[in-house]
């Protein structure tokens, strides 16, 4: 699922492959039981040169409460700051729905995490203050995340929601810094044409103790 | 334009060619070129690029932004069709470890798919030059003769002068940016050959600097892409001398090429036609000499043959019609991938062939080989927060080629081979794996700190892979399978493949190599590093480059074609894609594809002159 065609160079694709069949053993096996959806794949000659909308190729899942969940924890992951908007003004929502709804094996894997997680997160929410977690403030929200924000220090107790947090913060940046927007706030600045390719600027140079080229 | 049904075809030909890829395109240009009449065969779609490449669509237009599934494996937008790990209808047959029996090939990802070889194939017209990443470096003068010079694997039956001429050629022709430095067993090109090479990308100068104490050489890689447009007044005269109407063609169509613009990922292909794909470079000058017919949608079967031992032409399957067909030529010439075309001659069983024509050696099949491959990733603090600068377009600027020779000669390596160094990193579109690799530095987090982290850590990661050459063994190839046939009720191929310790070993080096690299740069290493080569060395077939089983050599006793490509057993029958390599240096082997073929076509031109065919 690391994958993307945009700089699809073929090496880069290998490693990322090479890494995820590292570990797909392992999904596969929390995977199990998790009941498959009706949708259909794209398939191997997709039309490409057209722009698709979540919703084109398959049926969506996320309830309306599931969404207002999402859209709470892809802005507390994202939120809005003096650069950029929150994640939910991109779009974002829709894509974490149209992954989990795609008829592929990581997919399917992330579905059922990403579904046990909102679950998890509601039932966590009501059990710490009563209320459901988009209706929380910051200070609350975070309370929970601090607990599963880093899966490699979470308490044993919340391994499994922090998988979850892990995978949902994959999708929410991996949506967020897909569009435009999230382009300019990182600092993507390509896609344009030129007539030469100039080189790193000179500041890039000095900063790096390189004369210029 | 000829691109035809198989209704519309003619009843015989000069030549026929199998497949659209580099290695029958180079060789149909060639021919066409040259006057003679020829069919090509190609079993997938008709592809249009110029129509169909998505060149700016963004990831986030595309279904889970753009990134790999079963069904694309290297991305949505990728120039794949009806291909990748598995291709829709034509199973081939793997050993998985800890599995007995043979078991269906399927995709790297899928559970288990510990396969002995992985089979990566595309079906559509010009194959996987579609997609292909165009680095196209030369074999040098040790490559073709490395037993003479190690004692180990194979001697080719031609030396680098031999070919050099013809990889001028076709870098002329193609166009490859790149630059002449005089490196030892890195050849250099004539001059006026290479196209200027583009500035280098900051992590690669950076990995050039800090490096170099290590004895690693950074220089301009060569890609088979237009830094600039091509020299459409002097270039013709040097690609077809004496042929006016074949400089016209070629002038005309160097003049439809744009240069690049350095914006859009190369890998979906490239509708202006500024780097080489055989759909906008080799095939429209081919077709518009008139002499070429393509008919798509052709799963060839078999090679037919006469009483004489002659081959006649070729048995196919219209797949949208699902009839057989025959076609006639007066040569035949496979290039429809290593072990495609293997997969044919073996199939071709006659009472004069019982076991498949052209092997009377036995040695159809044998020594397959793909390229070692290893990589290593990092993090580079130097290389935070850098300010946003554009390093989009054409891929890799530069890498490192092998820098051991001597050493290695002198028995201080435990592995008989080189490999070169293609360094990754930059600031690219960013992709669904960015917040993971923050995640490696930062342990994770969110909110506007993990904003900031996102910032900063953007263009700090490097990743170090490495290319290297494979040995020739006895225990790797492919044969059919006795029991098992494609959806078209062709008998299809299962894989034996292993590892010598020189590609263990090798790997291991890689990984060694890439830490001290990563750790040069003040970096911090990201992936795992192995020590053993057999944990750190990508699966058989992983790095795709495909060569071996229809080997070339001086002797018909032990070889399956002669110094032309041609078979020993029938001399109108030829092979032009990586078959014929008997070594496979770490140079990557689409461009000497393309030499050796353009040199058997020529041969084929004259011996159709003098009515040696
Ligand atoms: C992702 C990727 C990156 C790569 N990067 C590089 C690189 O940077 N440098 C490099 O040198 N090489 C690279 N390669 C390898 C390169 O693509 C191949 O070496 C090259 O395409 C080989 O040309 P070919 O003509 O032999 O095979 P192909 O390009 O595969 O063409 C063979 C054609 O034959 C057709 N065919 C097969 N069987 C039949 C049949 N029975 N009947 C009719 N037609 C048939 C196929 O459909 C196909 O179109 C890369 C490959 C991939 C996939
Ligand atoms: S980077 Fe250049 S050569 Fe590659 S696809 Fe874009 S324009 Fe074409």
């Amino acid at each position: 699922m690391n994958l993307e065609s945009g700089k699809l160079d073929r090496r880069e694709a290998i490693r990322m492959v090479f890494a995820a069949a590292a570990t797909i053993s392992v999904l596969n096996q929390q995977s199990f039981g998790a009941t498959p959806l009706p949708a259909q794949p794209y398939g191997t000659d997709a039309l490409l040169r057209k722009d698709y909308k979540p919703g084109d190729f398959w049926p969506l899942t996320l309830s309306d409460e599931q969404k207002v969940t999402t859209r709470a924890l892809a802005d507390l992951i994202l939120p809005e700051d003096d650069t950029s908007v929150a994640a939910s003004k991109v779009g974002v929502v829709d894509f974490i729905d149209e992954w989990i709804s795609a008829p592929y094996e990581l997919q399917q894997t992330d579905r059922k995490r990403v579904l046990d997680g909102l679950r998890w997160l509601e039932a966590e929410s009501r059990k710490r203050f009563l209320k459901t977690f988009a209706d929380l403030n910051r200070t609350d929200q975070s309370s929970i995340a601090d607990d599963i924000c880093n899966l490699g220090s979470a308490r044993s107790e919340f391994k499994i929601p922090a998988e979850f947090f892990a995978a949902f913060r994959n999708l929410t940046a991996g949506g967020y810094y897909a569009t435009q927007k999230g382009w300019k706030d990182i600092g993507y600045v390509g896609n344009v044409v030129l007539f030469q390719f100039p080189g790193p600027p000179r500041t890039v140079l000095e900063k790096l103790g390189l004369e210029k080229n | 334009m000829p691109i035809i049904t198989s209704s519309k075809s003619k009843i015989s030909y000069d030549v026929i060619v199998v497949g659209s890829g580099a290695a029958g395109s180079q060789t149909a240009y060639t021919l066409t070129m040259g006057g003679a009449k020829v069919l090509m065969l190609e079993a997938g779609r008709d592809y249009d690029p110029v129509k169909e490449t998505p060149m700016f669509q963004t990831n986030a237009q595309a279904p889970l932004a753009a990134s790999n599934t079963p069904d694309k494996h290297f991305g949505f937008h990728d120039a794949t069709v009806d291909g990748g790990w598995r291709v829709p209808n034509e199973p081939y047959y793997v050993k998985r470890a800890g599995q007995s029996g043979w078991q269906e090939g399927t995709d790297w990802i899928a559970p288990g798919s510990n396969q002995n070889w992985m089979w990566w194939r595309s079906r559509m017209l010009g194959g996987r030059t579609n997609h292909w990443g165009r680095i196209s470096l030369r074999m040098g003068p040790y490559d073709f003769k490395p037993r003479s010079r190690d004692g180990l694997g194979l001697d080719w039956p031609i030396n680098y002068s031999d070919l050099a001429p013809y990889y001028d050629k076709v870098e002329l022709l193609i166009g490859v940016y790149g630059s002449n430095e005089g490196m030892e067993n890195t050849p250099d090109s004539s001059p006026g050959t290479l196209l200027e090479p583009p500035k280098p990308h900051a992590h690669e100068l950076y990995s050039k600097k800090m490096c170099a104490s290590l004895g690693i050489p950074f220089m301009p890689i060569h890609r088979a892409v237009l830094s600039v447009k091509q020299d459409h007044v002097n270039a013709p005269a040097k690609l077809h001398p004496g042929n006016e109407r074949a400089q016209k063609i070629i002038a005309k169509h160097m003049q439809l090429r744009a240069a690049c613009f350095w914006a859009t990922p190369c890998g979906r292909g490239c509708s202006t036609r500024a780097n080489y794909q055989s759909t906008t470079v080799h095939l429209p000058p081919a077709l518009e000499t008139g002499n070429l017919d393509i008919v798509p949608n052709a799963m060839v079967r078999e090679v037919t043959t006469n009483g004489a031992g002659k081959a006649t032409g070729i048995i196919y399957i219209d797949k949208i019609s699902g009839q057989e067909v025959s076609a006639k030529g007066r040569i035949i010439v496979l290039a429809a991938s290593g072990c495609e075309s293997a997969r044919i001659l073996l199939n071709s069983q006659s009472k004069l062939f019982p076991n498949g024509l052209g092997n009377s050696s036995g040695k159809v099949g044998r020594y397959l080989m793909d390229t070692v491959g290893a990589s290593v990733s990092g993090q580079i603090p130097a290389l935070e927060n850098l300010p946003p600068h554009n390093t989009d377009g054409a891929g890799t600027h530069y890498y490192a080629p092998w820098w051991l020779y001597k050493e290695q000669l002198a028995g201080k390596l435990n592995f008989a081979r080189g490999y070169h160094i293609e360094p990754g990193g930059g600031r690219d579109m960013p992709g669904m794996g960015i917040a993971e690799d923050v995640a490696k530095i930062t342990g994770g987090g969110y909110g506007k700190k993990f904003k900031e982290d996102m910032r900063r850590y953007y263009g700090s990661f490097v990743n170090y892979d490495g290319r290297g050459e494979m040995i020739p063994n006895e225990n790797s190839y492919c044969e059919i399978d006795p029991e098992r046939k494609d959806k078209w009720g062709i008998p299809v191929l299962r894989f034996h493949f292993q590892w010598s310790d020189h590609e263990i070993n090798q790997a291991a080096h890689m990984h060694k190599t890439f830490k001290d690299m990563i750790g040069a740069m003040g970096g911090r290493v990201t992936s795992v590093v192995e020590t053993d080569g057999r944990k750190a060395i990508y699966p058989p077939g992983a790095i795709i480059h495909e060569v071996g089983t229809t080997c070339i050599g001086a002797d018909p006793k032990n070889s399956v074609l002669n110094l032309w490509c041609q078979a020993w057993d029938v001399n109108n029958l030829y092979v032009t894609d990586g078959g014929p390599f008997v070594s496979n240096a770490d140079k990557n082997p689409t461009l000497s594809i393309m030499a050796l073929a353009w040199r058997s076509a020529d041969h084929m031109l004259d011996e159709l002159k003098k009515g040696n065919i």
